[in-house]
């Protein structure tokens, strides 16, 4: 379960070792954007150390790397992947030679180390306009790729555009995205949203990354985790309909029965599938069925 | 019949003031105050010597305390607060005598009683008329609430107050009286007003304190306390601003009517009585300008005294119809015991003021912390003061758990219900340590610099001189 996502500077000690306690499902030690390239081995050290030592109790482990086109990403893979990351956060990725050159090298160390292929995942950072229009492609490049994820301040830069609040410059980024990751059958994750003291916007921003589709959102700041966490975990309602319509299937499936109707409504594949994906979310939060 | 008096130089004289007498003072002034340094400087210059000084809390501002103490013009110090300027003089043993510290309502209780009886009482007065009447609402070093230095005028045998804004008798919503007041004494300045009161007090930014001061609301809601009628008292540090600002989101959501809010009052307090959190504010000390001009202009916000506030002799004091206190500490122990007076490196650089006192009385008390500061965890296996004991603290809320104080059986359920991190506070010592790794054990002097006093008048601990290499 990666309903939000948080990014820590990777220079900054106290945020690091703080990491698990700020109730994200999952944390992003930044050694790119957050980090100058003077603090470039400093940071580097910091986060290997700190995922080498602590304990994360659960809160799954993110290394943004610096791009392809830098001199610090390969030294970024030597030093983070003996310590097992869950995933590898790849900036700016634009294209399919983008992910296929990260994913041969991170293949070489893992060889290396004696690791099977693919133990640590990719998740390329999807922040120019080529990215975006080659999402699909990236997404399907190698089975490394768990997840897509948006970066909109980069890629308003591209675009030439004003980064604004509402967000009306990236719409057709996110849905793009969401399509893309969806028909690769991999996650999507949202862009931050930046205004640390706008408790309102993180709010409605959320909400709609999740009505479009995606399956979590990165934040900047801790501020924002506990409402994209609320955004993002299912309803007490939307449990109790998940466990109705297993239910109902299961008692279909007794009676012999083809057809299924819920509350009036036909019960098909999609909602069947959905039903389970909140059962596992729910069952993952200590959410149980309601009265 | 005038009372005032042209110097602090006469009224010395006029008082009485004898060699081995009791002199005191109250701290609304803070860290701003010049009434305490003018009054002894006066003392030490016409030669006294063996002076008690009975001070509600010392600031950084009175360091030159130090060089009365070292002339032997000072040889006693009664404080239910000594801030680090002060406090790592007297642990390095500058004085022969230990410092006896008190609680807040301690203080008053044991001057009313006959305890520490008072000689003289200097009153630093932000506002007085002629007979003495006077006020901290009003003048250009207003503090507020006056509340610490009841008892003094009260019972000391003599009472001097020192304004810096004399009015014509008589003046109008006065907080101390003229039948109290032997002495009036005009000066130019009692204190810099940057120093008595902040502009404004913040809540925390810092993302750890922001994750204690969720959990520390949430603990509340999940209480049991926290229904129409509910009272409260939080400290003016960062992480407690937070946690009254995450309560009164909860209250106004549920539409919860609190009866007061307590203590030291802030500006997000005062918040929470616009908004229908309370129906009151008791204040018996204001933290910062919006506190005074809402004490001074809100019917609703009143002033009350360190007796009503705190002490245990009175017939009744508010603490005991407290419902939650947020309070802070430099270290608590597995036992739950709470050090609010010494530093890391076993110096003093604070007190107990109201802690014990609202711990003791309030159904729920909550000590907000990180799991450590620097790199030294905050639980130990016991504290170096024990400024607090466990028995009078419900529960620790950290950056990395929830730890209830075992005693508390219903109250671990409900948490534990809620979906609250709940730590063994054992288990919480050892997932700091894994982070820090255990501390050497502090060295220990041979001689006692304080004794800490139990807000009943009894000997709580005892805090030992810092060895010097």
């Amino acid at each position: 379960m990666r309903r939000s996502m948080l990014f820590l500077p990777g220079n900054t000690p106290n945020m690091l070792i703080n990491g698990s306690c700020l109730g994200a499902d999952a944390v992003i030690f930044d050694l790119e954007d957050a980090v100058s390239p003077n603090e470039k081995d400093s940071a580097r050290i910091l986060v290997r150390n700190t995922i080498r030592y602590m304990d994360f109790h659960g809160c799954e482990i993110i290394v943004r790397i610096n791009s392809i086109d830098t001199a610090f990403w390969k030294q970024d893979i030597d030093a983070i992947l003996p310590w097992k990351p869950n995933l590898i956060l790849l900036p700016k990725t634009s294209s399919t030679a983008d992910v296929l050159e990260a994913d041969a090298y991170i293949t070489e160390v893992e060889e290396k180390l004696g690791f099977a292929k693919n133990t640590v995942g990719l998740m390329p950072l999807i922040e120019t306009a080529l990215g975006v229009e080659n999402a699909f492609a990236i997404a399907t490049a190698t089975k490394r790729v768990k997840a897509l994820f948006l970066g909109a301040e980069d890629l308003t830069a591209d675009l030439q555009c004003k980064r604004t609040k509402e967000g009306r410059e990236i719409e057709y980024a996110r849905t793009r995205l969401v399509v893309a990751a969806r028909a690769a059958g991999v996650d999507v994750y949202d862009t931050p949203f930046t205004d640390v003291n706008d408790d309102e916007g993180i709010w409605t921003d959320a909400s709609y990354a999740k009505a479009l589709g995606f399956t979590g959102k990165a934040s900047i700041s801790p501020r924002h985790v506990e409402v994209i966490n609320s955004v993002f975990s299912p309803t007490q309602k939307d449990v109790d309909y998940a466990y109705e319509v297993m239910e109902a299937i299961a008692l279909a499936e007794q009676q012999g029965k083809g057809a299924v109707a819920l509350h009036g409504k036909m019960i098909d594949a999609p909602i069947v599938n959905r039903a389970k994906q909140t059962i596992a979310m729910a069952e993952a939060l200590g959410m149980g069925r309601g009265n | 019949m005038s009372k005032v008096v042209k110097s602090i130089k006469e009224v010395i004289a006029l008082a009485g003031l004898k060699d081995g007498m009791t002199v005191s003072f109250h701290h609304h002034l803070r860290n701003g105050d010049f009434v305490l340094n003018m009054v002894m400087a006066e003392i030490a210059e016409q030669g006294f010597k063996d002076i008690n000084v009975n001070a509600s809390s010392l600031f950084d501002v009175h360091v030159p305390i130090l060089e009365h103490i070292e002339n032997g013009v000072v040889t006693g110090i009664s404080a239910d607060y000594i801030a680090k300027g002060v406090g790592r003089a007297i642990s390095m043993g500058i004085m022969k005598n230990p410092v006896q510290f008190r609680t807040h309502g301690g203080r008053p209780s044991d001057i009313s009683l006959g305890r520490t009886p008072i000689d003289v009482a200097f009153i630093a007065a932000p506002t007085s008329d002629t007979m003495g009447n006077c006020s901290g609402k009003y003048g250009k070093s207003a503090c507020g609430s006056l509340g610490y230095a009841y008892a003094d005028a009260m019972f000391a045998k003599k009472v001097v107050v020192i304004t810096d804004n004399l009015v014509p008798y008589p003046l109008q919503d006065f907080s101390i009286s003229e039948d109290w007041v032997d002495f009036v004494v005009p000066v130019e300045a009692i204190g810099n007003p940057k120093g008595i009161v902040s502009g404004t007090t913040q809540i925390t930014r810092d993302p750890v304190g922001l994750v204690m001061a969720s959990h520390a609301a949430k603990v509340i809601e999940n209480s049991g306390l926290l229904k129409d009628g509910f009272s409260f008292q939080t400290g003016a540090g960062g992480a407690s601003l937070a946690a009254a600002k995450f309560l009164k989101d909860i209250m106004l959501k549920k539409e919860i009517q609190g009866s007061f809010g307590l203590g030291g009052i802030t500006g997000y307090l005062v918040d929470m009585l616009h908004a229908g959190c309370f129906k009151t504010l008791m204040d018996v000390q204001c933290f910062d300008l919006k506190a005074v001009e809402s004490l001074r202009t809100d019917p609703r916000h009143q002033e009350i005294s360190a007796m009503q506030y705190a002490s245990p002799s009175s017939r009744s004091a508010v603490v005991d119809s407290l419902d939650v206190v947020i309070l802070g500490a430099t270290e608590i122990d597995t036992d739950f015991n709470v050090n609010v007076h010494t530093d890391s490196n076993g110096y003093i650089m604070g007190g107990s003021g109201g802690h014990s006192d609202t711990a003791a009385g309030a159904k729920l008390s909550m000590i907000i912390a990180p799991m450590f500061r620097g790199r030294l965890p905050i639980v130990t296996d016991r504290v170096t003061c024990i400024s607090t004991p466990g028995k009078d603290i419900d529960v620790l809320v950290t950056q990395g758990g929830i730890a209830v104080n075992p005693k508390n059986v219903e109250l671990t359920q409900r948490l534990t219900a809620a979906g609250l991190p709940i730590i063994d506070i054992h288990e919480l010592k050892e997932k700091t340590e894994r982070i820090t790794g255990t501390p050497k054990k502090l060295p220990k002097g041979d001689r006692v610099v304080a004794d800490v006093i139990s807000r009943d008048g009894q000997l709580l601990d005892q805090i030992y001189n810092v060895p010097q290499k």
